[in-house]
């Protein structure tokens, strides 16, 4: 081994989400509504010490041929609100909402995460997202209205318009002496216009700068695009490269982006998102994660898998049959209209030919080909296993740490923060008490200025 | 002070209990509040300082506090910001705000200011849901009406206000798809049913497809059905304009009444009571509280003195689109009971100073209120509705059970 310092891993826990990975059927699946299922998620977030608490956000329910999808977990809480709670019943944890910038408005935007972060003390993070489809878009007063293309555009220019509305107040302003009865030292405090594209606003913002300055930035976009987005404004990465190759090529790539931004490699921390299943022994684990990919994926399950694909119904086939003989539906997917997820499949012919081919080779199903195929448990073993395998990846810059995705509401993360934590402290390499206060301090990122 | 109410107050309502909500803004409604002692004006900005206001108010049994918001800074002036550096300015989201007082309080009401204009009832509709959820059942809001050019500018969607009727027509729009959405998931439409792999029930989700002249929404909410069913959704009416009438009498189940005295409270009464039956919801229970502010202290003169001295700090005599009391609370006990005969339900007062005037009202009035038999002594419910004596209703889109 080289000489190199070991490098401390930052965990995040990302709260059970409203898709397959999420398996509601096990008899210890709790709400993913009553505020009771979120206490229990954060506080043993927070008692494992970890870096912060992730929601995501879709803004309408998912649907498949033209119907609500059933077969997953439906419905969740208001992002803000539900962090905003949360705040009142942990101290240190980071509270990370994923917020979309194409159908918020940034003066609105701005003043929810600098509020966010004042009731907080300074522990809010945005995950920024991006979406075009009309589909959602059929919720709100700006319709469906942005090209797929500008989405980037909007979003890069939404994000610089909040930084604008952040940095209008430089913290000094308030002053608030009774005695001398000067409440704000300066009259000009929030002033900012912005005039641009997709935003064209000016005016005064009304909430003065919050604990970290701006709530940290997290990126989650995996395209050329989304990564240069991320290289040039994102304190952290959602990412989606957990393994040891892809992430340290995904790693290299985009910390090697951020010198032409001015930027050194610790001002942007790459989190992949990870899956996980504990046992006493690797072999236990092993035969549990089996068990929860056949839970996660049934039969119906499958066949909905599948016509992501097909772009087509495939009702009539049998989950435990062979492969449809016919062709995928070529052209725009009409099958799940606003799920980002079928957009993995560039070439639908081309992964249907290679599915018919390892379902033949291997002689699977179509649900034993969606379990092979579909993403299994990025970590599965004994705790010790878990955590020299977290660690391997983060010592060998696959990752900075991990965003941990439990199958289980609420209790999902309790054996990991029970056995995996423990161990990760032990040699040294994670925190057993936070050291600062902000989420920022918990990153080793720097508090910004605001460049005025 | 004689115990017993004043003869106007015995009017047919006079048996029922009052309600008392208490309005929050800063450290208080007069622009100097922050000066006084004990405001804590370098805590406007943290969890602590609305911790303790609302577990005050709650301690006073008060059956909710209003939370003030507007998406541009204060200001003294409609055109804009006015470059007052000698008053609070600046303030935290208010639902935000109610969110993370809603796990340190048990019974209170939490009801933030939304407004209406700029915002998008589908996050508004799943945030006070949201609010309900993490309150178990407290949740309200105040919908406001902004028609502030350099408020609209903030947003770039409308270059000018909209007209005066045009954005209140937009305003009860935006309530009524917020409504829908709150009622696009049946009570029972978590069906977690592991024999059909099915986690809900599809047919008791439904689409709302509200159309209205700035915006529609397709639906369902991304959120459960609250654990109120609706929310409670009030409204507020500046004294001298009836503008917000019509909104209060159709949209709301509690509206503030910014009135002078108490013929003037009359007057707005029958007005909204009229135009409810228009609407053909004289059957739904509509709250009516008049709006005061009010300086409170155990001596009058006192009371005086300290408005007099608050008034000098601004350089400028108090006033406000509503009411404005000063005196001990036993005179203000005696107001709300002669007040009250106009046919309101209950007051929505204002602490000129928070620091002062909210110990006043709930270790002040309000005993003085519980020795006339007109206030509770606890808690008699654990939703806002509850203390409200709104039943809580059904689904809209819920299919009846067969006749």
């Amino acid at each position: 081994m080289s000489s190199k310092p070991l490098k401390r891993i930052h965990l995040a826990a990302h709260f059970p989400g409203v898709n397959n990975t999420t398996v509601w059927s096990d008899p210890a699946a709790g709400s993913h509504i009553d505020f009771d299922s979120f206490i229990h998620f954060a506080q043993t977030a927070e008692r494992a010490k970890f870096d912060f608490l992730f929601l995501a956000e879709g803004l309408r329910l998912r649907e498949q041929g033209g119907k609500i999808y059933d077969l997953d977990v439906v419905g969740r809480p208001d992002t803000f609100t539900v962090l905003a709670a949360l705040a009142a019943v942990t101290e240190r944890l980071g509270l990370t909402g994923t917020i979309n910038s194409t159908f918020n408005e940034p003066y609105e935007v701005a003043r929810q995460f600098a509020s966010l972060d004042h009731l907080s003390e300074g522990r809010a993070a945005w995950n920024v997202v991006t979406s075009w489809d009309a589909f959602t878009g059929e919720n709100f007063r700006r319709g469906g209205y942005l090209p797929r293309e500008e989405r980037y555009s909007r979003a890069k220019e939404f994000l610089a318009t909040a930084t604008e509305l952040f940095d209008s107040w430089d913290g000094s302003e308030v002053v608030a002496d009774p005695a001398s009865g000067t409440f704000l030292r300066d009259a000009k405090a929030g002033a900012f216009t912005h005039h641009g594209q997709h935003v064209d606003i000016e005016g005064h913002f009304n909430v003065p700068r919050s604990p970290q300055g701006r709530p940290v930035i997290f990126q989650a976009g995996d395209s050329d695009e989304g990564r240069e987005f991320a290289a040039s404004q994102a304190d952290a990465i959602f990412g989606r490269h957990a393994t040891l190759d892809e992430g340290r090529e995904f790693y290299a790539d985009v910390k090697g982006r951020l010198p032409r931004y001015g930027r050194s490699a610790d001002e942007l921390k790459i989190l992949p998102a990870a899956t996980f299943v504990l046992g006493d022994t690797d072999a236990e684990a092993h035969e549990i994660a089996h068990e929860v990919r056949r839970l996660q994926v049934s039969g119906q399950t499958a066949i909905k898998y599948l016509e992501h694909v097909w772009n087509r119904d495939l009702s009539a086939y049998d989950p435990d049959g062979p492969l449809p003989d016919i062709d995928p539906e070529v052209g725009e997917n009409t099958i799940a209209l606003g799920r980002a997820s079928v957009r993995q499949f560039s070439d639908p012919l081309d992964t249907a030919r290679q599915w018919r081919e390892l379902a033949e080779a291997k002689n699977l199903s179509i649900r034993e080909l969606v379990i092979a195929t579909t993403s299994r448990q990025t970590f599965v073993g004994s705790a010790a296993t878990v955590a020299e395998t977290i660690n391997d990846l983060v010592q060998a810059d696959a990752a900075d740490g991990f965003i941990l995705v439990p199958h289980i509401t609420p209790g999902g993360l309790d054996e990991f923060a029970d056995t995996v934590v423990p161990l990760l402290q032990e040699r040294g390499v994670f925190r057993s008490e936070y050291e600062g206060v902000t989420l920022r301090d918990h990153l080793g990122l720097s508090t910004p200025g605001t460049g005025r | 002070m004689s115990a017993s109410p004043p003869e106007s107050a015995r009017a047919s309502a006079s048996s029922e209990p009052l309600h008392l909500a208490v309005a929050l803004d800063g450290a208080g409604w007069h622009p100097a509040a922050w000066r006084e002692p004990g405001a804590r004006p370098g805590e406007l900005f943290t969890a602590r300082y609305w911790s303790d206001v609302v577990t005050e108010a709650e301690a006073g049994l008060l059956d909710f506090v209003t939370f003030e918001d507007a998406l541009a800074l204060q200001s003294s002036s409609a055109d804009g910001p006015d470059g007052r550096t000698d008053q609070v300015r600046g303030r935290l989201d208010a639902v935000l705000t109610a969110a993370r007082v809603a796990p340190l309080t048990r019974h209170i009401g939490l009801v933030p200011t939304v407004t209406a204009t700029h915002t998008e009832p589908f996050h508004i509709s799943k945030a006070i849901a949201t609010l309900d959820h993490v309150s178990r059942g407290r949740a309200g809001l105040s919908i406001q009406v902004s028609q502030l050019d350099h408020e609209a500018r903030h947003f770039g969607r409308r270059a000018v206000s909209l007209p005066d009727a045009e954005a209140y027509e937009e305003a009860a729009d935006h309530v009524e798809a917020v409504r829908r959405l709150w009622d696009s998931w049946d009570d029972d439409a978590e069906i977690r049913d592991v024999a059909t792999g099915r986690f809900v029930d599809r047919d008791k989700l439904h689409y709302v497809d509200f159309q209205g002249r700035h915006f529609s929404v397709r639906g369902p909410s991304i959120t459960p059905r609250p654990p109120q069913g609706q929310p409670v959704v009030s409204a507020a009416s500046a004294a001298g304009t009836d503008t917000a009438y019509g909104l209060i009498a159709r949209s709301t189940d509690v509206g503030y009444l910014g009135v002078r005295d108490a013929a003037g409270a009359r007057a707005a009464v029958a007005e909204i009571r009229q135009a409810r039956e228009s609407a053909g919801l004289s059957a739904q229970p509509l709250h009516l509280f008049a709006d005061l502010t009010v300086f409170l202290d155990e001596d009058a003169r006192a009371a005086d003195a300290r408005r007099s001295r608050l008034d000098a700090l601004a350089d400028a005599p108090y006033s406000s689109d509503t009411a404005v009391f000063t005196g001990t609370p036993a005179e203000l006990a005696d107001l709300l009971q002669d007040w009250r005969s106009a046919g309101l339900s209950g007051f929505r007062l204002r602490p000129g100073v928070v620091a002062h005037d909210l110990p006043a009202i709930t270790q002040g009035l309000v005993p003085e209120l519980q020795r006339r038999g007109v206030f509770r002594r606890s808690y008699e419910a654990d939703t806002l509705r509850g203390l409200l004596g709104l039943e809580r209703p059904v689904g809209r889109y819920a299919a009846h059970p067969a006749a």
